[in-house]
């Protein structure tokens, strides 16, 4: 187990260095003038255009100015937003929300969809199998552009179940409608791809054994089966939690959620270089974190995995 | 502590002096998209204490079926036992309501596997898999129900059975794996157990310890034991008696000894003329011309017509040969057994 952990830990390093330079690289090539974008309208005075060259190393090549960029990302020191405020303020301030709303996202779909898969596996072309079919398909159609918004008008405009927006504290209450909203997004696969493993491992001849060892369905399903069902599962459910974090867009900007998702949009619509790099910088740390504790479970449920 | 005793005295029509286990005209089908496949048409055999009994047979025969139907853990859908009886000790474990039936299941009747890899469970240790059977039939605590397990371990010769016992399934040779099956299989101290091709997945020399083992731990137990397999080889050094199955029915029964040397029925020769001997190197080897029917299309009368030499009008016909007592304790389902034996 340890050698798969610092098997596995040295992989990110990598990945990390990797995914960083190329948002760099982006980034650099698609710079024009960052300080006219910086000064705005009024044409920049050759003092400060060459004091500000100074201090973002801007005559420097390419990978001097990676270097400076990897050591303030290394040391906490993001710089500055183009509105003035330091960007790791900006995180420090965003981050708990966004986590937390994933979260919670992700422990109501998990949840949902790990039972109603089971169920629906060993029912397998029953009614409740192919009614949850149905569902998951209404859900995935549903894109949450419109979602977001009906669910909005409907549970918090009419019914008033939830408040409509977020405070600047966004407790768990206010999150749950949020919350939910961005569950459906990925309830649907999750629940399918329960489903379906569930249904291969029925056929499975440890379920057989289990069965001629003279248990109840119930323990055979919930033990048996179920632990080795959530092996596929689990992944995925990592991957979404990655990917509820950082596309919450839509749904941050239709509840006013002030999140990652929320500063994100508003970097890109005032092309706010430094902004939109220091999110997504920080954005592939906690994919690739995600991505460990994700592996690291996995081989919690599989000892295959862990004796490799 | 559960009293499995008290529980299995109250099964309904228990009686000891009753044969152990008697299969009796047993029917299985498949209903499938395709149509019914008819995988058991009449099986009948007996089984007494101590004793070994193989049933022989080509895949596809229904042995394997037949061995689910008497766990009670065939797949239904589309498995349906649809006519016949299956007797423990009297008590019709057909008719048994699903609790009583799943506390016989490795109480009384055990089953081993054909591959132990794919049977065994890969997420939990072999020390989880051995101890939830003390802790689900016996309510034993955590640590007693681990201890029993190295006990088990043990008893089936794994060596380190006390650290052995926290590995998982894929950590295990395909033997070991095999002894872990059979002590999981022995561990509530059943009377009847049941390999389904327990060495066939095995290297031949791990095939004769397997095999040794498990007369081993029958005469300590004075277990019956069912071995299901395609291999005559096995079944001339272990098996007192033999039921050769063919298309779902017992189609000869004899001691084993008898059957080796003067087959009753045509398809039993024909296997024994199809195992490679010293003695005959050089020669061609005879093979049973043919493929076994579908079993969603099972031929009229005897079902091994089409692939027998002796076959006549009377094989092609309805009903099927009954089975003839052809000699003491011998039975066979052919109206020509007399030109069989050679009489």
């Amino acid at each position: 187990m340890f050698r798969y952990i610092v098997r596995r830990l040295l992989q990110m390093i990598l990945t990390f260095f990797g995914a960083t330079f190329v948002v760099f690289a982006l980034m650099f090539a698609n710079q024009d003038d960052p300080i006219q974008a910086l000064v705005g309208e009024k044409q920049a005075s050759d003092s400060l255009r060459a004091a500000l060259t100074e201090r973002y190393h801007l005559d420097e090549g390419f990978l001097t100015q990676y270097w400076y960029y990897m050591k303030g990302l290394l040391t906490g020191d993001l710089g500055k937003s183009l509105t003035g405020r330091d960007i790791s303020e900006m995180l420090a301030d965003a981050w708990p929300v966004t986590i937390r709303l994933a979260l919670l996202a992700v422990l109501i779909a998990a949840a949902i969809a790990v039972t109603t898969g089971v169920y629906a596996g060993i029912r397998r072309g029953g009614l409740f199998d192919n009614g949850t079919l149905l569902m998951t398909l209404l859900l995935l159609a549903m894109p949450i552009v419109v979602l977001a918004p009906l669910a909005q008008l409907v549970f918090a405009m009419e019914l008033r179940w939830f408040p409509a927006t977020t405070t600047k504290d966004a407790t768990p209450y206010e999150l749950l409608l949020p919350a939910i909203v961005l569950a459906t997004t990925v309830i649907a696969t999750q629940l399918r791809v329960t489903r379906t493993s569930v249904v291969e491992n029925l056929r499975a001849d440890y379920v057989r054994t289990a069965r001629a060892k003279g248990l109840a369905p119930r323990r055979v399903t919930w033990v048996h089966v179920l632990r080795n069902s959530l092996i596929p599962v689990i992944t995925l459910i990592g991957v979404d939690l990655g990917v509820l974090m950082s596309g919450a867009i839509v749904t941050e900007e239709v509840f006013n959620i002030p999140g990652v998702g929320f500063n994100l949009a508003r970097g890109i619509r005032t092309e706010d270089g430094p902004l939109v790099v220091g999110f997504v910088s920080v954005l592939v740390i906690i994919f690739l974190v995600v991505n460990l504790a994700v592996d690291l479970l996995y081989a919690a449920l599989d000892p295959r995995i862990r004796y490799e | 502590m559960t009293d499995i005793k008290a529980t299995m005295d109250a099964l309904p029509g228990l009686d000891h002096r009753a044969p152990l286990l008697q299969i009796d005209d047993l029917h299985v089908e498949f209903r499938t998209r395709d149509g019914v496949a008819k995988a058991v048409n009449g099986a009948s055999f007996w089984l007494s204490p101590g004793e070994t009994l193989a049933i022989l047979g080509e895949s596809g025969c229904g042995k394997s079926v037949t061995a689910q139907a008497i766990m009670g853990i065939l797949e239904s859908p589309p498995g349906h036992i649809t006519a016949g009886e299956i007797r423990y000790r009297g008590v019709d474990l057909l008719k048994l309501p699903e609790v009583q039936r799943r506390k016989v299941r490795a109480n009384r009747i055990a089953m081993i596997f054909q591959d132990a890899l794919s049977a065994l469970n890969p997420v939990y240790t072999v020390g989880f898999q051995l101890a939830e059977l003390f802790r689900v039939h016996r309510g034993m605590s955590r640590s007693d129900a681990r201890n029993r397990a190295v006990d088990l371990l043990d008893q089936v010769k794994i060596p380190g059975a006390r650290s052995r016992v926290n590995d998982y399934p894929h950590q295990f040779s395909g033997g070991m794996r095999q002894r872990v099956m059979i002590a999981m299989a022995l561990a509530l101290d059943p009377e009847v157990l049941i390999a389904d091709e327990p060495t066939t997945a095995l290297d031949v020399t791990v095939q004769a310890q397997i095999m040794g083992l498990l007369a081993e731990l029958q005469r300590q137990r004075n277990m019956g034991l069912i071995l299901i397999t395609h291999d005559m080889g096995v079944v001339a050094d272990v098996a007192d008696r033999i039921s050769v199955m063919y298309a779902g029915r017992v189609v000869e029964e004899a001691p084993v000894h008898d059957i080796y040397a003067r087959p009753g029925h045509p398809y039993t020769r024909a296997l024994l003329e199809s195992i490679p001997r010293l003695d005959l190197k050089g020669r061609q080897l005879n093979v049973i011309r043919g493929l076994p029917p579908a079993l969603t299309d099972i031929p009229r009368g005897c079902a091994f017509n089409p692939r027998c030499r002796y076959a006549k009008d009377p094989c092609r016909q309805d009903p099927a040969p009954p089975a003839y007592a052809i000699a003491p304790h011998r039975t066979a389902r052919c109206h020509f057994f007399r030109e069989v034996l050679g009489e």
